[in-house]
């Protein structure tokens, strides 16, 4: 039942003029699902979203909800609602006429109206602000108010563009939690648009990365952050090393990879098919290097200098639970490394200027060919 | 120290619009105001003094039969109810018609908006009186309309326009059109497109977005273009003097007959403050309007 395709989005194309916004974007979103469309400005998120919404008329292409194609559906008779990053919110209106007014539309009746509004309030915790004018609330208020507005319709499929975005940091994390709260308390399938990374990681089930107009990789958000497809992605989504290298060398279970700049070989198992000499990148996630003083002992015993570089630390940004060390490598390359604050002794920790050994596992690159 | 230079400087451009104001509105109205309390004389200037000198003190004498004159003749009654009646009319047309094209120009991408913009403001480069003047070429018996009209057979007989009632709605609103727009223009302008598709999301019709978001929110700029049509229109003394019957005058016309043909300035200045305190009421809501509009913008 739950892994229904409600939305089938089918090769779909927009152009403006001689500017293709979204180019041949094909995606299926299920039931009850919260698909995040993370890009950067310009990736064509948006576009994509306004033509769900019906603001905007595919070039090419289908969009299909729940089995009936939307392409001559007008927007005021979709099943979709959409909460505007700026939240629209009509100025001249309550709180409640707000609310009201996607039901007036529908011709219900005033107690049917009344009760329902008063049932959205109550899950948004907005239910003691019903008189008051949108100027009157502040910023967080503002954004359940416009959630409540566009669930208030019982949506099929419900759009968010940037929900977070306006919200100051603290705020963004409680609200991101009460989002998904009452995604499953209504068992709407939302669609949300951001650029942030940090609000699709949290928010989706899955996510899309878009990228010049195009889809370019689909997938949960752990298996984009471990299992980037491109180096775009990998680069996007949180920060990441990248090392250009050369494969050595391929056996059943094990790639190595002949690395200039980073002046050692790389070991990493084998996921993605190459040949030798190719030319790929090995990606690897500041979190998973290790940085030690000395030499870890295997290598100490003469295994041979693979996965392993040394370098001096050359910064180092404290975050309070982690800091960033920045190392410059004998060869000249800088590598980011982000070790957990995990104890309150600050006298042991390495310190800029030390010379210090940058190793990992062999699970930890990711080989990327394109 | 630095404070108070500051607050003199501050005094000082304040004052230079205050002595203008003074000069040239204050006491041009305390002059008329007196005027309407005097009587009429045969001498120059036509009425009596002010003040008279009583065992060598000054007292002011005021006369009220100026304004008990107003309410006894019927003419000026009827002339009041007139002007408030074609004022009324007319703001009502140029509200009908100014407001679809403010909001075109509003919607209007860039290079348009300001062409739109300019021919709205354009007539203003030629003199109102020529302009007025050439509606009597359009209007009258064997003018460019009914020969038109004539030529194309729609009518047999040249229809009498000129001086007419719909000759003078047609001069007023043609001639305070730009001052509805304006006003319109400026406030539709600053609407928050978003807010029309939010509605059409939430399922309204065009019309019914219209209806319930874009009318609403341009109530300020409909009651600033009323009343910036309506006030001067009721006064309005040229096209009614061109344009207009012979039979019932507007107030504007009584007010000037008053002064240059009877010479009668008490009764001419009575008459001038009557309309300024039936114009009091929507100068006031004027003020309460774009006194909340800024208000609100803020």
């Amino acid at each position: 039942m739950n892994d229904q395709v409600c939305l089938k989005i089918e090769n779909i194309t927009k152009r403006f003029d001689d500017f293709t916004a979204v180019d041949n974007v094909s995606l299926d979103v299920q039931r009850g699902e919260i698909f995040c469309l993370l890009g950067g400005s310009g990736s064509g998120k948006t576009t994509l979203l306004r033509m769900l919404a019906g603001f905007e008329k595919p070039t090419s292409g289908r969009i299909v909800l729940d089995g009936v194609d939307l392409a001559d559906v007008p927007p005021f008779e979709r099943p979709v609602n959409m909460m505007f990053q700026s939240y629209a919110l009509f100025p001249h209106m309550t709180v409640e006429k707000n609310i009201a007014f996607g039901l007036e539309q529908e011709r219900l009746g005033r107690d049917e109206i009344h009760r329902r509004v008063g049932e959205i309030l109550a899950i948004v915790k907005m239910g003691n602000y019903a008189k008051r004018k949108p100027h009157q609330l502040s910023g967080g208020q503002r954004q359940r108010i416009a959630l409540a507005r566009s669930l208030v319709k019982r949506p099929r499929l419900l759009l968010l563009d940037e929900p977070l975005g306006a919200l100051d940091r603290k705020l963004r994390e409680h609200t991101q939690f009460e989002l998904l709260n009452i995604q499953k308390q209504m068992g709407v399938t939302f669609i949300v648009v951001t650029h942030d990374q940090e609000e699709a990681m949290t928010l989706s089930t899955r996510m899309g990365v878009m990228d010049h107009g195009r889809i370019v990789q689909v997938g949960s958000p752990s298996d984009i952050y471990e299992f980037p497809a491109t180096r775009f992605v990998a680069d996007f989504i949180g920060s990441v090393n990248l090392f250009e290298g050369q494969v050595q060398e391929v056996s059943a279970s094990r790639l190595r990879i002949r690395s200039e700049e980073l002046g050692c070989v790389i070991c990493a198992d084998r996921e993605v098919a190459c040949t030798p000499e190719a030319k790929v990148w090995a990606a690897v996630r500041p979190e998973k290097i290790d940085m030690t003083r000395t030499p870890p002992a295997a290598v100490a015993a003469g295994a041979g200098p693979e996965n392993l570089c040394r370098g001096v630390v050359r910064e180092i940004a404290y975050m309070g639970d982690a800091s960033v060390y920045l190392v410059t490598l004998d060869s000249g390359r800088v590598v980011r490394v982000t070790l957990p604050n995990d104890t309150r002794d600050t006298e042991s920790r390495i310190a800029r200027d030390e010379t210090v050994y940058l190793s990992w596992t062999t699970g930890s690159p990711v080989v990327l060919t394109e | 120290m630095a404070l108070n230079k500051h607050m003199r400087g501050q005094g000082v451009v304040i004052s230079v619009p205050m002595i203008w104001m003074i000069l040239l509105f204050l006491l041009p109205f305390l002059i008329v105001l007196k005027l309407s309390f005097s009587e009429a004389r045969l001498a120059i200037p036509p009425y009596a003094p002010f003040l008279e000198w009583v065992r060598g003190l000054p007292r002011p004498v005021l006369h009220w039969n100026n304004y008990a004159f107003l309410f006894t003749d019927p003419l000026y009654v009827a002339s009041y109810l007139y002007s408030l009646k074609v004022a009324a009319v007319s703001t009502l047309c140029c509200l009908l018609l100014g407001f679809p094209m403010a909001l075109t120009i509003a919607r209007a991408r860039q290079p348009w908006r300001n062409v739109l913009l300019m021919l709205v403001v354009l007539p203003f480069w030629t003199s109102f009186l020529l302009r007025v003047y050439a509606w009597i070429g359009l209007l009258k018996h064997n003018g460019v309309i009914n020969n038109l009209l004539l030529w194309l057979g729609v009518i047999h007989q040249p229809i009498t326009m000129l001086q007419t009632d719909f000759a003078v709605y047609v001069g007023i609103v043609y001639s305070y059109l730009p001052y509805m727009i304006l006003p319109l223009y400026a406030n539709l302008e600053k609407h928050d497109p978003l807010l029309l598709e939010a509605a059409a999301d939430l399922g309204a019709r065009p019309f019914k977005a219209f209806l319930r978001v874009t009318l609403p929110q341009s109530i300020p700029g409909i009651i600033a273009g009323s009343l910036l049509v309506f006030i001067p229109a009721v006064g309005e003394y040229v096209v009614p003097s061109l344009l207009g019957r012979s039979d019932q005058l507007m107030i504007g016309r009584v007010l000037s007959d008053e002064f240059f043909e009877n010479r009668d300035w008490p009764v001419a200045s009575a008459v001038a403050i009557l309309m300024l305190v039936l114009l009091v009421a929507p100068i006031m809501l004027f003020n309460h309007f774009s006194g909340r509009e800024i208000e609100a913008h803020k």
